[in-house]
């Protein structure tokens, strides 16, 4: 059962500048199942295992992989990273036995399963966590199908490769056909202990920003725009104390990204034969990484996004948000090979893999895209004259006013006012003079928080930063549909705003500026049917994922649009969705960005019966 | 420049006033008690408790932010008749006492996340300066151990000429993050040199300043009625992402004329540097640079006396580096 990786390829440190690395975290068994140089080039690519039926046993360990031209400790399950592909059936009942050989509590959670509270695998809400040596069974229903994944929501141990997919056939036939199917995993690997990470990012959260703006651009940018315009740019970017080229905490100086397992130069490939529509069952499993991908010369038909089916659409390029999921079909005709390609947002590198008539074939990739400058729009402190605006209010009336009564009186625009008048140090964004958008008390003097966003909007139909105009159709949540309607079908009875909020230059992170620790229960009753509304006032995009029951994306008139369980949230966005609280128990609510996740943007969602 | 000059200038005063850092804290602090409490009301209690008046607006805010706030009055009206009622189309499963024990098991622990407390040492300077006939060499660091609102913070700076040390302090502070940008530290400052050792209580600011200068001020108070203060500011200028230009500014003064150190009151020294710097990694980056010095007021003329210069320029090369 664990001998699946010795036949695994070995990548060579191609695309690395330099790794700094620290004390290993996990344990190198050295149970020999790595023993390939770096520099093998001949061989099949890492494929993982894929397991079916109803009975599943899980092995927790710790094993040595090479991503690098460095043997590191990894976390896998039966010595796979990624971990096997779980291949279940909508309507069993599965067990999975998950044994801890690690020295640590372990834990294995099913991301977007519905289940019982108890069988969630969260540690300290869900359950106590699987011990070391101890062996813990899961056992639920499959109500559901699509493709999904799991990982580890034990500390660090996601990062350190305890993650796989699942995918449940589902009972009635799918809405489409295809002749072939593969998983496309993509995620990011580090030689350094994940924890180590963490800690120089609370050193230095800036660290891996080599592209922040120099001298030199200064210069370019004065020649483009003129002397007035760049001064009024580096002046607005300046007072709030950040980096326009800021598009991801950690990006490709630290991390190696992978498609299933297969650093670049691995080149992981799928085959296909000629006439043939292929699945292609993308996952994003990184711990920090949102991948921006597509396959040159081939369209992309979605017909699901986090399991759940949705109208067909065709695209070039999609992003796809740390922890989601898109099945697309793509029909390749013409060619032997063709690039899967898939660039990490910030464009410091990128995943790759190869659709093929057979193996041993490679397509030429594509440059890589420009690397994207933040723009105060995009984190919805857009001006009068700016795009941002036209959805926003006219006035501060109408803002302020609607908030109030959602948010009590103490909340509204008192606390935007309250920390105008904060004097020298307030935020930057008041400049802007808007303030549209109130914010929690919670937020105001908080030295927790480094911006609020003023007029953001849901930007359903925005298809990124970076990737706007680019000659190419892109996926958007606008453009995604669920194929089905509200299967609950009633309006939300209230509403709950939450604020996405963070300090760069801290690396602290929270919701309404109060971390986990700091902060109560969410608290919901039994068969409720509430919405959501998020306000992300911080300038990164955070991946927001509520367990146990689906995040019913709402269209901007307010209706039913788009079945998730992990919702994206750009800067500058305020998006909105609708939770059925069919889940009695305590649930995990946080930020898929791991470090994100461990420095305090979580809360417990706890659904309890109406008194 | 102008901009930081104005900002050293306002901020050396208002250093050199010690109720200011008080002013400043206090100014900043209420709202961290709000901070915490209210907050849970906005979020879940507020909204737990069924208010009808609250989820109208509720709905209506949200159509309303999302389509413009001209459409208030229209959808207040078409929210304004509240939740709708009916049954759900899947209808909510009826609960059993084993859903109830499955939901909120009986746990051993909560939940464990990241260590909230991490740490930070950096040696900005650690550097050989070319002096007058011979060689010297200087230091400043800085280290904090604590969460991200409450440090023990650590600095040091010190000289030494013709291996003699010159001057060397230590200043150990407890810092407290009043504002997104600011900490408040107070604590105490031993001076090794010049003379003979001696203690100082301290309390400043120091932080990020809008365009990202690095600032702090502090204020001295010592023995038998000595003050001082010291306020310095650096920058970094991006020729390349790992080539940069750090000036660096540096401004101390006393309260009273000290012969035995050969300081006196006022504006006792000014520094500047400008360091170049190359990061080979972000953890270690050489640099070479220049720094001047100039003594004012009893300073200067101690100097003189003495027979020393009242102004220097010096050529440094050194490494800059953290863990």
């Amino acid at each position: 059962m664990t001998s699946d990786v010795s036949g695994r390829r070995v990548a060579s440190p191609s695309r690395r500048r330099f790794v700094t690395g620290l004390a290993a975290g996990g344990v190198a068994t050295g149970a020999g199942l790595w023993h390939l140089p770096a520099s093998a080039s001949a061989g099949r690519a890492n494929i993982p295992t894929v397991l079916t039926g109803t009975q599943f046993d899980l092995s927790i360990d710790a094993s040595p992989v090479n991503f690098t031209g460095r043997t590191r400790p990894a976390v896998t399950v039966n010595g796979s990273l990624p971990a096997p592909v779980l291949r279940w059936r909508e309507g069993d009942t599965v067990t999975l036995r998950v044994a801890n050989r690690l020295p640590v509590e372990s834990s294995v959670h099913w991301h977007g399963i519905l289940l019982p509270a108890n069988m969630d695998g969260v540690p300290g809400l869900s359950f106590d966590g699987i011990h070391p040596g101890e062996t813990f069974t899961y056992r639920f229903d499959i109500r559901q199908s699509g493709t999904y994944w799991y990982h580890s929501h034990s500390l660090f141990q996601e990062q350190a490769g305890l993650y796989g997919a699942i995918v449940i056939d589902p009972r009635e036939p799918a809405p489409y056909s295809f002749d072939r199917e593969h998983v496309v995993l993509l995620s990011d690997w580090t030689d350094l202990a994940p924890a180590s990470l963490f800690r120089r990012m609370k050193k230095m959260a800036g660290y891996d920003n080599f592209h922040k703006r120099t001298v030199g651009d200064f210069f370019d940018d004065v020649s483009r725009d003129g002397l007035a315009a760049t001064l009024t740019d580096r002046g607005q970017w300046g007072r709030m104390r950040m980096t326009p080229t800021d598009l991801s905490d950690i990006n490709a100086n630290t991390y190696t990204y992978l498609l299933n397992g297969n650093a670049p130069s691995g080149n992981w490939t799928g085959l296909f034969g000629r006439g043939e529509k292929v699945l292609l069952r993308f996952i994003n499993g990184s711990a920090m990484t949102y991948f921006d991908v597509r396959i040159p010369g081939l369209k992309m038909t979605v017909v699901a996004a986090d399991g759940q089916y949705i109208h067909p659409v065709t695209v070039d390029e999609f992003r796809i948000a740390v922890a989601e999921t898109f099945d697309v079909i793509v029909e390749p005709a013409g060619q032997d090979a063709y690039a899967i390609f898939a660039q990490d947002m910030g464009r410091t590198g990128y995943a790759r893999g190869t659709l093929a008539v057979r193996e041993g074939l490679e397509a030429p990739l594509p440059v890589q895209d420009p690397r994207p400058i933040l723009t105060m729009d995009d984190m919805g402190h857009g001006g009068m004259d700016h795009a941002g605006m036209k959805h926003g209010a006219k006035g501060m009336e109408g803002g302020c006013g609607a908030n109030m009564g959602m948010k009590g009186m103490e909340g509204g625009c008192g606390a935007n006012m309250g920390m105008n008048g904060a004097g020298h140090d307030g935020m930057a964004g008041m400049d802007h003079g808007g303030g549209m958008q109130s914010h929690p008390a919670s937020e105001r003097g908080n030295p927790l928080i480094d911006m609020q966003t003023m007029s953001p909007t849901p930007k359903l139909d925005d298809p990124g930063i970076g990737l706007r105009d680019n000659g190419r159709t892109v996926l958007t949540y606008g453009a995604m549909r669920s194929l089905f309607d509200d299967p609950d079908g009633r309006e939300p009875e209230r509403t709950l705003e939450l604020h996405l909020t963070g300090h760069m230059e801290k690396f602290a992170w929270s919701f309404d500026g109060l971390k986990f620790m700091d902060a109560e229960p969410l608290r919901l009753n039994y068969g409720e049917r509430m919405r959501i509304v998020l306000v992300n006032d911080t300038m990164m995009t955070h991946p927001i994922h509520l367990h146990g029951m689906w995040s019913d994306v709402e269209n901007e008139s307010g209706e039913f649009h788009l079945r998730k369980h992990t919702v994206d949230m750009p800067p500058g966005t305020k998006r909105s969705y609708r939770v059925r609280a069919d889940a009695l128990g305590r649930w995990a609510y946080h930020c898929h960005l791991l470090y994100h996740m461990e420095a305090g943007m979580m809360r417990e969602v706890r659904v309890e019966e109406r008194a | 420049m102008n901009a930081a000059r104005s900002l050293l200038a306002c901020a050396l005063s208002l250093a050199l006033s010690p109720a200011w850092a008080q002013d400043h804290s206090h100014h900043q602090m209420p709202p961290a008690e709000p901070a915490t409490k209210p907050a849970h009301d906005h979020t879940a209690m507020d909204h737990a408790t069924v208010d009808h008046a609250a989820m109208d607006h509720a709905a209506m805010d949200h159509a309303a932010m999302e389509r413009g706030a001209q459409a208030p009055p229209v959808d207040h009206a078409a929210m304004g008749h509240g939740p709708s009622g009916h049954e759900p189309r899947e209808p909510i499963p009826p609960l059993t006492d084993a859903d109830r024990a499955a939901a909120f098991p009986e746990l051993a622990h909560g939940m464990h996340h990241a260590p909230e407390r991490n740490s930070f040492v950096m040696f900005d300077r650690l550097e050989a300066v070319d002096v007058d006939h011979g060689s010297g060499q200087a230091w400043e660091a800085q280290a904090w151990f604590g969460s991200d609102l409450n440090r023990l913070w650590l600095r040091s700076e010190g000289e030494r000429e013709h291996g003699r040390t010159e001057a060397a302090d230590l200043e150990v502070l407890y810092g407290r993050s009043v504002s997104p940008w600011w900490d408040v530290v107070a604590g105490v400052k031993h001076d090794f040199k010049p003379g003979d050792s001696r203690e100082w209580a301290a309390f400043g600011v120091q932080g990020l300043a809008p365009y990202k200068f690095e600032f702090s001020a502090t204020a001295y108070v010592g023995e038998s009625g000595a003050t001082a203060a010291t306020v310095e500011a650096e920058y970094e200028v991006l020729l390349t992402n790992r080539l940069i230009l750090q000036p660096r500014v540096e401004i101390e003064a006393f309260g009273k004329d000290d012969p035995a150190r050969g300081l006196g009151s006022g504006l006792s020294t000014a520094e500047a540097g400008l360091r170049l710097r190359y990061e080979f990694t972000r953890r270690f980056a050489p640099y070479v640079g220049v720094a001047w010095e100039r003594a004012y007021g009893g300073t200067a003329d101690h100097r003189r006396v003495e027979g020393e210069s009242v102004e220097n320029t010096r050529l440094v090369a050194g490494v800059r580096l953290w863990f």
